[in-house]
């Protein structure tokens, strides 16, 4: 185990919300530190739709979803916030002094006065691909992802997939593996072309087999699979040797660990009141598509606005007795200041 | 206004009224039509408004572009007439359309 990480106050979710409010808090004095389970910022923005663009950010009239991230991170670069990405919290409890103890699932630990969950649809977690039955061989012989390749060493390994994890696997598990399986439901890849070139080339050369189809049933005992069935191809219904499966079909999103932080919950969404965006818990804050109050709307510019009286309420707890001054950016030379705009 | 049909998963026929320009998927949402989830809100980046589209109406409903046929990889049991029906713009000749809702999404 590494240090405890201190910060003032420690933001699940790294999107567009959750940047915001690192300028709301930052205009405070408050010091933030990001934790997201992505590997960069910007959250669904990022992750799922980066080019598409939002008609409906005040002041812009089109942006596209990376743009706005890009604008955030300028923005919220005066209060050089941390940020620690590839991470999911795991637990969170409460601390004596009235803070919180954060963990993640690789054993970070944090301490912060505030946390506040901007964690929007949940966090982006491999999809469980449409096979039956598969729930008791995940973890034992069917994988999400390659920790180790030694792991994969000596099997028969079936990859299911058509983008660039599952041809980017197959190409570097074929050296290791007892036999590959490629599995897809069409001749056409999302991947990049020349490692579907590689791929097709070590078919050629009988290093691997590619199928076309969709895997519809697994066979095996105590979680060990020892076959899988592949139906839709030309060759009909066929089975393979499977010892290892990998499946690979994108992300979905999923509420995870939040749901067991002793918070009240509301259809998996977080209630908050509408004055400081609390949760059940005091110094737990949510903000953005996670909360839930009446006549919420899940919209980006509704979640700028919750972070911005949330960063009032999160001030008072990290500096109590402190009176809170609201100021504007256009004529306060302290907040300026902060901004780095003015000397 | 275009008649468009939507079959349930459990056999319950949805019978909509649909804006032309509006696309298949806002109008299953508008109604509520239960199994048409459509996480990322139109977006065509997820597969989560799988649809079957009827065999009658493949050929004026067309084929999807190669966008969305990559996201159709995620989506549960796909067939020769899966479609993403956020990508699906309701016009004219749509109309009287039949789409079938998937046992599940993803």
């Amino acid at each position: 185990m590494t240090g405890i990480i201190s910060t003032d106050v420690l933001i699940v979710g790294a999107g567009p919300v959750g940047l915001f409010a690192v300028f709301e808090l930052g205009l405070f004095d408050m010091k933030c530190h990001l934790i997201d389970i992505l590997d960069k910022p910007g959250g669904q923005c990022a992750e799922l739709y980066p080019e598409k663009p939002i008609y409906d950010i005040p002041g812009w009239p089109s942006i596209s979803a990376q743009g706005l991230v890009d604008k955030l991170l300028e923005q919220i670069h005066p209060f050089k916030p941390d940020f620690t990405y590839n991470r999911m919290v795991s637990s969170l409890e409460k601390l004596e002094d009235g803070g919180f103890r954060v963990i993640t699932d690789e054993n970070e630990v944090f301490e912060a006065k505030v946390v506040v969950i901007a964690a929007g649809g949940g966090s982006f977690q491999p999809k469980r691909p449409p096979i039956p039955g598969i729930e008791p061989y995940e973890g034992k012989s069917v994988f999400y992802s390659v920790r180790r390749i030694e792991d994969f060493r000596g099997h028969d390994l079936v990859i299911v997939g058509g983008g660039d994890s599952a041809l980017d696997w197959t190409l570097n598990l074929q050296p290791v593996a007892k036999s590959v399986t490629l599995v897809h439901r069409r001749p056409e890849f999302r991947a990049a072309p020349d490692s579907v070139n590689k791929m097709y080339a070590m078919q050629e050369m009988k290093q691997l087999a590619f199928r076309v189809g969709q895997v519809t049933g697994l066979t095996g005992a105590d979680g060990q699979l020892s076959s899988a069935t592949i139906k839709g191809g030309p060759e009909g219904d066929i089975e393979v040797p499977c010892t290892r499966m990998l499946p690979f079909f994108g992300l979905t999103m999923k509420l995870g660990p939040i749901a067991e932080w002793g918070l009240n919950l509301h259809e998996n969404l977080i209630p908050v009141d509408t004055e400081k965006f609390q949760t059940s818990v005091p110094g737990i804050f949510a903000v953005g598509d996670i909360n839930w109050y009446p006549g919420k709307l899940k919209l980006i510019l509704s979640g700028f606005h919750e972070v911005a009286l949330m960063a009032q309420a999160a001030k008072r707890i990290v500096s109590p007795g402190e009176r809170i001054v609201f100021q504007y950016t256009t004529s306060s030379t302290s907040l300026q200041k902060k901004l780095g705009v003015v000397e | 206004m275009t008649k468009l049909t939507f079959i349930a998963h459990d056999g319950t026929q949805f019978d909509v009224d649909a804006e032309n320009g509006s696309t298949v998927m806002e109008n299953a949402i508008r109604n509520a039509v239960p199994g048409i989830e459509a996480e990322c809100g139109g977006a065509c980046a997820c597969a989560t408004c799988h649809v079957y589209v009827d065999e009658a109406w493949t050929a004026e409903v067309g084929e999807p572009e190669a966008m969305e046929e990559d996201m159709l990889d995620f989506a549960y049991n796909v067939q020769p007439n899966s479609r993403l029906s956020c990508q699906i713009k309701v016009r004219d000749a749509l109309d009287g359309l039949v789409v079938r809702v998937p046992e599940r999404q993803g």
